[in-house]
């Protein structure tokens, strides 16, 4: 039994557990603290252990012939840093105050435990069972104890049902089509590895990879909240209990984007160059950009911004994918950690503001930096690294998906053509254009909530000690990420664009 | 260029106690501060700042150039595909900027002792001058762009933190956020212009390689073939400049973050950090002159941003505000030198002194000295800060008079002073490169010369006209000790043992036209002055009322209808219309499925949690069915 199926199993035997009767919050705790540690020193033992495939701590076990599946695990750098966000955003999830812990944490230790799965199997179909696992507890948490009146979070609930299960289902058939496209003449095989194999070997033409990888840009996109199918999002996150919302928005929602630039990328790799999708792709990414951007700074509540905060950034990780260099994508790979814990940790914060204030309307709020100085810093922590702030993860990552976008490394010669700048290249100014968008609406919010006089009837104050623990430690990592960003980027020295210089 | 061995061993530990020291004095201050208790705090960072200034002289002096990797930042494959590094250049221009900055940061934190004994938060104060001493340290040791806007968005933080020190004061609040937000503007240009170079430089976008790169690389191809990428890539790097320097159109911050306290403003909204955008110019002076029409635009922004400061300083009332109009309209100075020499062509840079450099160090000390004075005359008033509420200070301030005389002599340019010297430098070239430049040059020296001495016979002359100044008792002597070597610098600095040195710093001799040039100018000052005092000599209030000027050009009314238009009204209208289409659209059919199948669900009568059950499990049926049934068929 290898060390991966260990950590998958571990939620799932904990939830249920729990489900049993064992102690709600201890289980959950201890689960979750063990799943943490264990990860942590996998990702330190991975570059000694990874093999020639860039593949460590593998094992496989066979449950169909034809087509070939298997239950198969194996972590690459990718999931390595995928299943470091995971465990790191369960731990702090679970360790937020509910008032039904049995039902809270079983939902939160299956979400987790769904993540790893997809995150570290390396066969297809269970990479999406995986994901669809990790689905439900999350419809049923919206549904049930979403935050809201029953009739309106019903709706949210049902909406967000049915985006992601068409986006799932125009996903399972792309990823079929892949493996029928893929499985190399013989029997059909749902192996990752294998698959990237022969796409390597025998790559299809560009123009027969642009349908396929369009198919997959949507399936996936609609998990990521790309925009035009990102209506489901704002509303889910703004009402969906606060753990809920942290390991959605932090974890789970990342693996569209996993899927995009660990399936998809590999199989099709001039899929996203070939101009129809690229066009198509630069008018999304900035649609989430400046559009939700702009719907963003509109936003009133404090849950309202961050839930479509939330959804304008993946169009940074979007922007990553269109890029395709070497460099562009290993940022996309810093900046969907850094996006999954600072937007944790903001939700977290916002949480316990709903609980204690009973409103989050700005409006109403302010002066809070006089009362609770720790909430301050740590909201200001994650506020900062939302918007790129040299110093805390997201910066590393979003700089380097925008040089990526220019040039392709020191060694080769540079993306901008003669005769000007290309709609890449566009595209990434008006991105950055995005980033003064989202200082406005943060700083805007900071202003309003933290900063001021504080206001009467309302106050807020520092929780106690106990519950600092999985703040600072989040906050700690976006400051470790942003100042040593070899910590992760050590994870994937291997390429990760095919035919990349290596 | 490899540096030499030996040399790199020697200054790598001052580098590192430079750059790391005040961010390790923050983050223990941070995360200690309850442990350690006040008086604790405030010792390590006068302390730290104190170590820091020694380091930095001991540094002064520096031969050559040598490049010391303290910290790799993002590195790919070795180095090979990219190296990007927290790496220092070690040079005359960083070593005496170094020198500038850790000077006036430890005297300003000395005089912030005394000054913020009474406040509440003096570890966050003093925990945040630290970070912004390492954050300039980081701008000023950088040696390639990425490094520098790293360094470059955290001193915008750390300003941020300290305009906001008093942050229950909603005017406070708001200055902090303006001052954050412009500067994001203009480093959105900033970004865009690194971006540029890093890809026409093929990712190497250290000083030295671009430099380099100038001479008989990518970016002489580039600068000859396709010339507007050049000037696109510096006027965006300008545009960076435009917001930390405060030129115009986006100078409106910084009147606004004299909110802070006036030690702050003394340091970072007058002598160092605003100073950066001239710093990096500097730095990248032989990419200003490789583009004709960059150089052209930033002389032209300089001088206008010289000019329109200066005639805004001098129908102001608070003396805070007034020191920081003089403050834009000096930078402005600065901005337009660099362009000046930029538009001769002539890459000085490096050791070879520039004269923007040559104002930025004078002005450093005597615009600092003219702040701290303010502060101890706010002190002293109980924090009145309108000019026309003092008076007579000279009587009961004698020694805080007598330094801010200097430091306003030093300012308007008297001969003999540091300021005299270092703005006939900037005259002189402009003199050769651009007449209308220099006319608007000897203008603003008229101006300045009238609207200080206006500040001065107003505040410390005459009889007092409230009883917050007739009570004004001199400050204690923790506070007196930084005016007076402050005092001292204005004077001397631009003396040759003082600028010996400081050899990025020196600029000498600026051939003919040199006596017409220093007649023009002494003729401005002494007009400037002599108006002065014709005006104000013992008025009671102001007898001129140029609304135009008092309101600052209307520049903030216009921007808040700006905003209001096109940022606020945009967001409602794109909200809008994304409710009406997007969700409208593509959302209609998922509601209309969700209307349906919703009846169904309740038609179960199981409740509402099969519902969702149920339809997720059709989609796993359904996977598992092709998978088992169909997919087979398809292999053979």
């Amino acid at each position: 039994m290898s060390s991966l199926e260990i950590i998958i199993f571990i939620p799932f035997l904990a939830a249920l557990a729990i489900w049993l009767g064992a102690p709600a919050r201890l289980t959950a705790v201890v689960a979750s603290t063990v799943n943490l540690l264990w990860v942590i020193v996998l990702a330190v033992r991975f570059p000694a252990f990874k093999s020639a495939t860039d593949l460590a701590f593998v094992n496989k076990h066979v449950v169909l012939d034809n087509p070939a599946i298997a239950f198969a695990v194996g972590a690459d750098g990718v999931s390595m840093i995928m299943a470091l966000l995971t465990v790191l955003v369960t731990f702090a999830a679970i360790w937020q105050i509910v008032d039904k812990p049995s039902m809270y944490h079983i939902s939160s230790l299956l979400i987790s435990g769904g993540a790893l799965g997809a995150f570290l199997c390396t066969d297809l179909f269970f990479i999406y069972a995986f994901h669809e696992v990790a689905l439900i507890p999350t419809f049923l948490m919206i549904a049930i104890h979403g935050r809201a009146e029953k009739e309106q979070r019903l709706a949210v609930a049902w909406k967000t049902t049915i985006y992601l299960g068409a986006g799932s289902l125009v996903l399972l058939a792309g990823l079929v089509w892949a493996v029928i496209e893929f499985s190399g003449g013989g029997k059909l095989t749902f192996d990752l590895v294998a698959l990237r194999a022969q796409a390597a070997s025998s790559p299809l033409p560009a123009a027969a990879q642009a349908p396929l990888f369009f198919l997959l840009l949507v399936g996936f996109g609609t998990l990521v909240s790309l925009f035009p199918f990102h209506s489901w999002a704002a509303p889910a996150y703004a009402t969906a209990p606060t753990p809920v919302a942290m390991l959605h928005s932090g974890v789970l929602k990342k693996f569209g984007l996993y899927g995009l630039f660990r399936i998809a990328l590999p199989l099709l790799p001039s899929g996203a160059q070939v101009p129809w999708v690229q066009q198509a792709l630069l008018l999304m990414l900035l649609g989430n950009i400046l559009v939700v951007g702009l719907v963003t700074l509109h936003q009133k509540r404090l849950d309202d911004m961050l839930a479509n905060s939330s959804v304008m950034h993946m169009g940074y990780l979007f922007l990553g994918l269109a890029a395709g260099t070497e460099i562009a994508v290993k940022g996309s790979m810093l900046l969907m950690f850094a996006h999954g814990v600072s937007i944790a940790l903001l939700f977290a914060i916002c949480g316990r503001m709903r609980n204690q204030l009973g409103t989050l309307e700005m409006a109403k709020l302010g002066g809070i930096g006089s009362h609770a100085p720790f909430l301050t810093v740590v909201f200001a922590f994650g506020a900062f690294a939302s918007i790129g702030l040299p110093g805390l993860a997201n910066f590393a990552g979003e700089v380097m998906i925008f040089m990526g976008a220019f040039a392709n490394g020191n060694s080769s010669s540079t993306l901008i053509p003669a005769q000007g700048l290309t709609a890449l290249h566009w595209t990434v100014i008006l991105a950055l254009w995005g980033v003064v968008i989202s200082a406005v609406y943060m700083l805007r919010g900071y202003r309003a909530i933290f900063q001021g006089t504080p206001q009467t009837g309302l106050f807020m104050s520092d929780p106690a000690s106990g519950q600092w623990l999985p703040l600072v430690l989040l906050a700690a990592v976006l400051l470790a990420v942003g100042c040593f960003p070899s910590l992760l980027l050590d994870l994937i020295q291997a390429p990760l664009v095919p035919g990349a210089i290596p | 260029m490899p540096p030499a061995p030996d040399l790199v061993t020697q200054s790598a530990p001052l580098m590192n106690i430079l750059l790391f020291l005040p961010l390790a004095v923050a983050l223990v201050i941070l995360i200690g501060r309850k442990l350690l208790g006040v008086n604790v705090c405030v010792f390590l960072a006068v302390a730290s700042s104190a170590i820091c200034l020694l380091c930095a002289i001991m540094n002064l002096g520096v031969v050559g150039s040598e490049t010391i990797r303290l910290m790799p930042f993002l590195i790919l494959d070795g180095g090979k595909l990219l190296n990007i590094g927290i790496d220092v250049l070690h040079d005359g221009q960083s070593a005496g900027m170094m020198f500038i900055v850790t000077l006036i940061g430890f005297l300003v934190q000395v005089f912030s002792v005394k000054y913020m004994e009474e406040d509440d938060a003096k570890p966050r104060y003093f925990g945040a001058l630290s970070l912004f001493l390492f954050s300039m340290t980081g701008i000023v040791l950088a040696d390639n762009l990425v490094m520098m806007f790293v360094f470059w968005e955290l001193v915008g933080l750390s300003s941020f933190l300290l305009i906001g020190h008093w942050f229950q004061k909603p005017s406070a609040a708001e200055a902090s956020k303006k001052a954050f937000l412009t500067n994001r503007i203009g480093d959105f240009g900033f970004m865009i212009g690194i971006l540029l170079l890093f890809g026409v430089n093929h990712g190497d976008v250290t000083f030295a390689g671009l430099k380099e790169s100038l001479l008989m690389g990518p970016l002489k191809a580039t600068s000859e073939g396709q010339g507007w990428l050049m000037t696109a890539a510096v006027l965006c790097l300008f545009m960076g400049a435009v917001g930390k320097s405060a030129q115009m159109p986006l100078h409106v911050w910084l009147p606004d973050a004299m909110e802070g306290p006036t030690p702050v403003s003394a340091l970072i909204h007058a002598a160092t950090m605003v100073a950066a955008g001239v710093y990096m110019l500097v730095r990248i002076s032989f990419l200003v002159a490789a583009s004709e029409m960059g150089a052209t635009w930033i002389a032209g922004i300089g001088g206008i941003t010289a000019l329109m400061a200066a005639l805004m300083a001098t129908q102001q009332g608070d003396i805070k505000r007034i020191l920081a109009y003089s403050t834009l309209s000096q930078l402005g100075y600065m901005v337009m030198a660099v362009g000046l020499v930029g538009m001769g062509g002539e890459a000085m840079g490096g050791n070879a002194g520039h004269p923007a450099m040559f104002h930025l160090y004078t002005h450093a000390f005597f615009k600092a000295m003219l702040f701290l004075g303010a502060g101890a005359v706010i002190y002293s008033c109980h924090h009145e800060q309108d000019i026309w509420k003092m008076g007579g200070l000279a009587k009961h301030m004698p020694v805080t008079t007598f330094t801010f005389a200097v430091g306003t002599a030093a300012l308007i340019g008297v001969p003999g002073l540091s300021g005299f010297v270092s703005k006939e430098a900037i005259l002189g070239v402009a003199w050769e490169e651009c007449k209308w430049l220099f006319a608007a040059g000897a203008f603003t020296a008229m101006l300045t010369a009238f609207y200080m001495t206006r500040l001065f016979i107003v505040a410390f002359l005459g009889k007092a006209r409230s009883d917050s100044s007739s009570h004004a008792m001199e400050v204690r002597l923790p506070m007196l000790v930084p005016l007076l070597v402050l005092a001292f610098l204005s004077v001397f600095s631009a003396y040759h043992f003082m600028e010996a040195p400081l050899k990025a710093m020196a600029v000498h001799g600026h051939g003919e036209g040199h006596y017409t040039v220093m007649g023009i100018s002494i003729a401005a000052l002494l007009i400037g002055v002599i108006a002065a005092f014709v005006i104000y000599r013992g008025r009671e209030k102001d007898p001129l009322n140029i609304k135009l000027f008092a309101n600052k050009f209307y520049f903030d009314e216009v921007y808040a209808v700006l905003i209001k238009v096109f940022q606020d009204g945009l967001a409602w209208l794109v909200t809008g219309v994304e409710h009406a289409v997007v969700d409208g659209l593509v959302a209609r059919l998922p509601a209309a499925m969700v209307a349906k199948v919703g009846q169904k669900a309740r038609l179960l009568q199981a409740g509402q949690l099969q519902g969702y059950t149920f339809l997720l499990g059709v989609g796993v049926l359904l996977a598992i069915y092709v998978i088992v049934f169909v997919l087979p068929g398809v292999g053979h």
